[in-house]
């Protein structure tokens, strides 16, 4: 990777099962992740994804781009903008590109951009990747 | 309510040691649809322990912390080294920081995951933004 390389989109699509399975996998129970009516009354629009799930997509692109898992040395971001996932069958889908910023001794910063819709619902992702 | 103003530079203790399972990477990994070559785990899962101290702290009467006025504002991870099958994991949270802003409270976390030599794997920083009851709901997770 050289600075300025764009790496390809990827995109993956959430529907309300994948939350149920990120739900059992990593322990978050929080109800506003699977009901539309505790969601509703604390004010969102509808159930929303984890922010821990989207980071997830964020890292599993990077495991692509970087060609093999455990190459992340750091990842960052804020939570500025909730995914919102229908109850049907075709979810939503989220998109992440990267741009590579920077290259060191010390990795290969990449830039992210995280997309559902028009929103961009991770804040200055970042992430470094080792050699 | 704000929380315990001398919350700030408060260390808690390292949580109980969590042993990863490959059985339990291959959950996650499924769950987030990342690749799995049956050691490595995924790089957002020391959330999983992390997870842990920041229960914890939330849920300390001194606190002060109500649960569901808490949503995730902001995590990174630096990593010495990736987590891997077999690893036994302990986090220890300090409070960073802590400020006010529009009746929130703002908690910068530190966690620190060691493994069982105690050598360092991991530090997962997370803020988390504990709402005013009267504030409107915030466009952020959890």
């Amino acid at each position: 990777m050289q600075t300025g390389d764009v790496l390809p989109e990827q995109s993956y699509t959430v529907t309300r099962a994948d939350l149920v399975r990120y739900a059992g996998a990593s322990g978050d129970f929080n109800p506003i992740h699977w009901s539309d009516r505790v969601a509703t009354s604390v004010g969102l629009p509808g159930v929303i994804a984890h922010g821990m799930f989207t980071m997830a997509l964020a890292a599993r692109a990077l495991d692509t781009w970087a060609g093999a898992p455990g190459k992340v040395r750091e990842l960052g971001c804020k939570f500025t903008k909730p995914v919102v996932v229908p109850d049907d069958d075709e979810g939503v889908v989220v998109r992440v590109s990267g741009t590579v910023a920077n290259v060191t001794d010390a990795g290969v910063q990449v830039s992210l951009q995280v997309m559902c819709g028009e929103d961009k619902v991770l804040g200055m992702p970042r992430a470094v990747l080792g050699a | 309510m704000a929380v315990d103003s001398s919350l700030a530079g408060r260390a808690f203790p390292a949580t109980e040691p969590y042993t990863v399972s490959v059985e339990k990477l291959r959950e996650f990994a499924a769950a987030t649809g990342s690749d799995f070559d049956g050691g490595t785990a995924p790089a957002t899962f020391p959330i999983v322990v992390a997870f842990q101290a920041m229960t914890a702290l939330m849920q300390d009467p001194e606190v002060g912390i109500e649960l569901h006025r808490v949503v995730h504002g902001e995590q990174r991870f630096t990593y010495t080294r990736p987590v891997v099958a077999g690893d036994t994991l302990r986090a220890a949270l300090t409070v960073d920081s802590l400020r006010q802003i529009g009746g929130a409270d703002i908690i910068g976390t530190r966690s620190e995951i060691t493994d069982a030599d105690g050598l360092p794997v991991c530090t997962a920083y997370a803020t988390l933004v504990h709402r005013s009851p009267a504030e409107e709901p915030a466009d952020a997770d959890r």
